[in-house]
């Protein structure tokens, strides 16, 4: 039976355990970032960095992408970048709805017109 | 394999070469994957749509209200007799969830040695740790209704979109997990059964199915875990 399994995915279990330990150093590493409470543009790249490095690594090892056709990874891979121009849309958007807000839900605005 | 999966030099090109060839070839194009591998990732991508909408959405109102979010670190924490410890709950449940993708990949590993129980085995250690993962969040979700008073539509620490954007996101990461648990259980009887030794014919795609199914089971719960690695990462630290 095992000779028929011709398309599975089979490797050594070092990297595996490697790759765990590495995650759990990561997702240690996201904590400490809200435990040690760092503010700011610090606070945020640090915790997209960690973020990415998990993400990417989950998916390469955990899911085999490494060892894929580049057919299934480019199928898989390249959609998602869609979702970027959704973000810049979504966040001009939400800049206008704060910037009318600011606006227009003030006390000098409701005490002219009411709420 | 009696499919055509070879070129006429009867060697399949790799990078690049492969990807342009794989899709030109007039052939299935997802080569040396089996189909339900394929299509598991094809849904994974769909999932991924899924969650991204969720979490725009939660950049939307956020980055939109002119009221102030509440911050994450203290609604989160969580005191064992002293002082509170920040997000100590959420931190927990993410090592869970790491330490169960890890038993998962040790359980498809040992399903290609056709170890019959020692896959079972960390199948269900796996349905373990993704069942207590929801159950903490049960336990954070009866903390945030009954002792904090949060609702969907209101919030008496700040911004009431925070509640909404809670209960949907993590309700519906914890209704994956729930699912990946009853996947898990089903695959673990599969396995003891010994259905994949005798490619006894499954219930549902009366296809006979092999230990690449337990790979397949493995690619949904690290998706589960990949989509939590997004959430803590913007819902809880941000």
């Amino acid at each position: 039976m095992a000779d028929a399994h011709v398309e599975g995915q089979q490797h050594p279990l070092g990297i595996y355990i490697k790759i765990w330990i590495l995650l759990f150093v990561l997702s240690g590493f996201s904590y400490a970032v809200d435990y040690l409470q760092i503010q700011g543009y610090l606070r945020w790249s640090l915790i997209l960095l960690f973020m990415f490095l998990k993400a990417g690594y989950i998916m390469a090892v955990f899911m085999h992408m490494k060892w894929e056709r580049m057919s299934l990874v480019m199928a898989i891979l390249i959609p998602p970048f869609a979702i970027l121009v959704f973000i810049a849309i979504m966040s001009l958007e939400a800049d206008w709805t704060f910037l009318t807000r600011e606006t227009y839900f003030t006390e000098a605005f409701f005490k002219l017109f009411g709420k | 394999m009696a499919e055509a999966t070879t070129t006429q030099a009867g060697q399949l090109a790799d990078g690049m070469a492969g990807f342009v060839s794989d899709w030109s070839s007039d052939q299935r194009t997802f080569k040396k994957v089996p189909w339900g591998k394929a299509m598991m990732w094809i849904f994974l991508l769909s999932d991924t749509f899924v969650f991204s909408c969720f979490l725009i959405s939660y950049m939307t109102v956020r980055m939109s209200t002119t009221v102030d979010w509440p911050n994450a670190s203290e609604v989160f924490a969580l005191s064992f007799g002293g002082d509170p410890i920040p997000l100590i709950l959420i931190a927990i449940m993410t090592f869970i969830l790491i330490t169960s993708s890890g038993t998962m990949v040790l359980a498809v590993n040992y399903g290609y040695r056709n170890d019959r129980k020692k896959t079972a085995l960390f199948l269900l250690i796996t349905a373990v740790f993704g069942a207590s993962f929801v159950g903490m969040q049960a336990f954070e979700w009866t903390k945030l209704i009954v002792d904090e008073g949060i609702r969907p539509w209101a919030n008496p620490m700040g911004a009431p979109q925070f509640g909404a954007i809670f209960f949907m996101v993590t309700g519906f990461h914890g209704f994956h997990v729930s699912i990946g648990v009853i996947f898990l259980f089903i695959v673990m009887r599969k396995v003891l059964r010994g259905d994949y030794d005798v490619g006894r014919k499954g219930f549902f795609t009366s296809r006979s199915g092999s230990y690449e199914e337990v790979e397949t089971m493995g690619l949904y719960w690290h998706f589960v875990d990949l989509v939590w690695v997004f959430i803590f990462a913007f819902f809880y630290l941000w």
